[in-house]
């Protein structure tokens, strides 16, 4: 076991390692140049001005030193925990901006994951030993699923939203309110929620669903059940043990899902403009903003890795078949 | 008299018509008695094998009665079988290598089966490890998942636990097909050593292989295209054989000490009717050698000597 955690663990830090690389590599292959933004958003005439200006943000940015510089330093930066200053809101450092949203892509991502993978799993199972249901379920499942998650997203807004009324299509919060711990802020930011939410929980609730009905019936099919009925085991065991084994590739199926958790509802965050890392993401891009681009990845790539680790390890706790490749040599 | 069944019928559903693999058979196993069922893929071995212990979604009991101890087994009824199964009959299965939940330690899988027919998993316990050391296992298997055993391993394992609450019936399918010929011999003594025992009180070996049941079984029974054919002591089949398919189906088996070089091994000509639409009479008139217009009948499965029946109306 201490092996394979050795080996896991150089393993994930490798991949840490290239994903920085390439997280401060990419911003800087983009067209343009945030300085020159900057400098015109000033929106000065004068030469001199411009060209001290210019030399000023460079220098506040690293951006005069040498390429291979700038590298070192935004290791040892981030080392520091320092992500650097955010040209769109500058000066506000990259990594309050950051922080500032995370917690608003995590309240919808959190619960809408582990929600949809929780009942989507019970309705499958339930499906796959009920034909009634499964005739139902089934095709709504199939349904849902299809659904691009922001055409989905848009129809609730509308539905919901603007139709009905609901529920505010758009914001994390009324524009009208200052951030405060009150019960009338929470009830705001609870009505904001819901419908983000309800687009990411629908679509995925579906796939689990569908995924956990198969799977059980898979199960249900395989030698072992067949074996256990032929013996007198009661139909409560058997299923017991095919839920059980169903649930192994739906336990890394949310490991990939929660992977994706910092990163994954760009498009619903930006439907909503609910103010997330997704957004922030738009927002960096549009305005060439290196540092705060740099800064939500790494945010999402370090989800991404912790998310996989850990599922690494849970997966050898539930299954003895990868227990045995411990001492082998594949990792 | 362990087991009695009587004209049994078991068809199978299909969308183009029932296939009936298992046409009206009758047969009888004695206390103690280990019977192997011989035939070709498609004869109906299988099917009947599965008949008496667990009917699949596809399978139809058509007709007939299965008698076990004096208590007929309710075969089209899934739930009232529950209580027959197991502890009066059991099997082990042809597919004992992946017979077992991967996930659950052997040991535990075991005592969650107990303890669905209420017996304490402690108080078996030390029998059921004393059958380990008898088939040459150790008792530290029960802490172990499935992977981490043998294909060998894995087949003792199964019929140890098959055969736990000492069943009237066993039914072996293929036991031995999936081995190497090493793990045959030991599995094939066991079986053997489980009857004398007394472990199981009389067994039925199905498989396509009768060089295994020679070494097994005491009496065979060959089966053709969903009936009888022939059921014999085991010595008698091999060197006595009366209906004309055992006797070509013997006479394609390859012998010690016959060079193949020089001559050709003998396959039996034509193919098996299908079962969708049998012919009248009996089924192997087209392939056989002795046929006449008699045979358009169905020849009854008759003893002609003590403990020989034959369907055939050329030598009966």
């Amino acid at each position: 076991m201490r092996g394979y955690l050795a080996r896991k663990t150089l393993v994930y830090s490798l991949t840490f390692v290239v994903a920085v690389t390439l997280n401060w590599l990419i911003p800087r292959l983009m067209p343009g140049d945030p300085v020159q933004r900057m400098v015109a958003r000033a929106a000065v005439q004068h030469p001199e001005t411009i060209a001290s200006m210019t030399d000023y943000y460079e220098r506040t940015f690293g951006l005069d030193l040498p390429v291979w510089q700038q590298y070192l330093n935004y290791w040892a930066a981030l080392f520091r925990g320092d992500l650097g200053t955010s040209v769109w809101l500058f000066p506000a450092p990259v990594s309050e901006v950051v922080l500032d949203a995370v917690p608003y892509t995590l309240g919808i991502m959190i619960p809408a994951i582990l929600l949809s993978w929780v009942v989507g799993n019970s309705v499958g199972a339930m499906a796959a030993r009920s034909r009634w249901l499964d005739n139902v379920a089934l095709p709504i499942g199939y349904l849902i699923t299809a659904m691009p998650y922001m055409w989905l997203a848009i129809l609730l807004a509308w539905g919901f939203g603007v139709a009905l009324g609901w529920f505010p299509v758009a914001g994390g919060y009324d524009f009208g309110l200052v951030p405060q711990w009150s019960w009338s802020f929470a009830l705001d930011l609870l009505q904001h929620w819901v419908l983000p939410f309800l687009s990411l929980f629908l679509v995925a609730l579906g796939g689990w669903a569908i995924g956990m009905r198969n799977l059980i019936i898979y199960e249900l099919e395989s030698d072992y059940s067949n074996y256990l009925a032929a013996l007198g085991a009661p139909k409560r065991l058997i299923r017991k043990y095919a839920f059980r084994n169903a649930m192994l590739p739906q336990i890394t199926g949310l490991a990939l899902q929660l992977g994706t958790i910092l990163g994954g509802a760009l498009v619903t965050e930006i439907v909503f403009a609910y103010p997330g890392l997704g957004k922030l993401v738009l927002s960096a891009i549009q305005n060439q903003d290196f540092f705060l681009l740099q800064g939500t990845l790494l945010f999402v790539v370090i989800g991404v890795l912790l998310a996989n680790f850990v599922i690494d390890i849970v997966y050898v706790l539930v299954d003895p078949r990868t227990r045995t490749g411990l001492t082998g040599a594949t990792a | 008299m362990a087991l009695a069944v009587n004209d049994l019928k078991v068809w199978y559903r299909t969308r183009r018509g029932d296939v009936k693999a298992l046409d009206g058979v009758t047969f009888e196993v004695a206390d103690g008695e280990i019977m192997g069922i011989a035939g070709e893929s498609g004869c109906g071995k299988t099917t009947l094998g599965k008949a008496l212990i667990r009917l699949d979604t596809r399978m139809k009991h058509v007709g007939g009665t299965v008698v076990l101890d004096d208590d007929e087994l309710p075969l089209a009824d899934d739930a009232a079988m529950r209580r027959h199964r197991y502890r009066e009959v059991s099997l082990i299965p042809q597919y004992a290598m992946s017979a077992m939940n991967p996930t659950r330690k052997i040991g535990r899988m075991i005592r969650d089966l107990l303890s669905a027919h209420n017996v304490r998993y402690t108080e078996v316990l030390p029998e059921l490890e004393r059958r380990l050391k008898l088939v040459g296992l150790e008792t530290d298997v029960l802490g172990r998942y499935p992977i981490e055993l043998s294909g060998g391993m894995k087949q003792r394992v199964v019929l140890v636990l098959s055969t736990l609450l000492n069943p009237s019936l066993l039914i072996g399918d293929e036991v031995t097909s999936a081995l190497d010929v090493s793990s045959q011999k030991a599995v094939a003594r066991a079986l053997v050593e489980f009857r004398d025992h007394g472990f199981v009180k009389s067994m039925i070996v199905i498989t396509h292989d009768i060089s295994v049941l020679f070494q097994v079984a005491d009496t065979i029974l060959v089966m053709y295209a969903g009936h009888l054919a022939e059921k014999a002591p085991a010595k008698t089949i091999i060197s006595d054989p009366l209906h004309p398919y055992t006797k070509m189906l013997i006479g394609a088996l390859p012998k010690v000490g016959d060079r193949y070089e020089e001559q050709q091994l003998e396959g039996i000509e034509g193919r098996p009717p299908s079962l969708l639409e049998p012919p009248a009479g009996c089924r192997f008139r087209d392939r056989c050698p002795l046929a006449h217009d008699k045979c358009a009948e169905a020849p009854p499965f008759r003893e002609v000597s003590e403990g020989h029946h034959v369907a055939c109306w050329a030598v009966s």
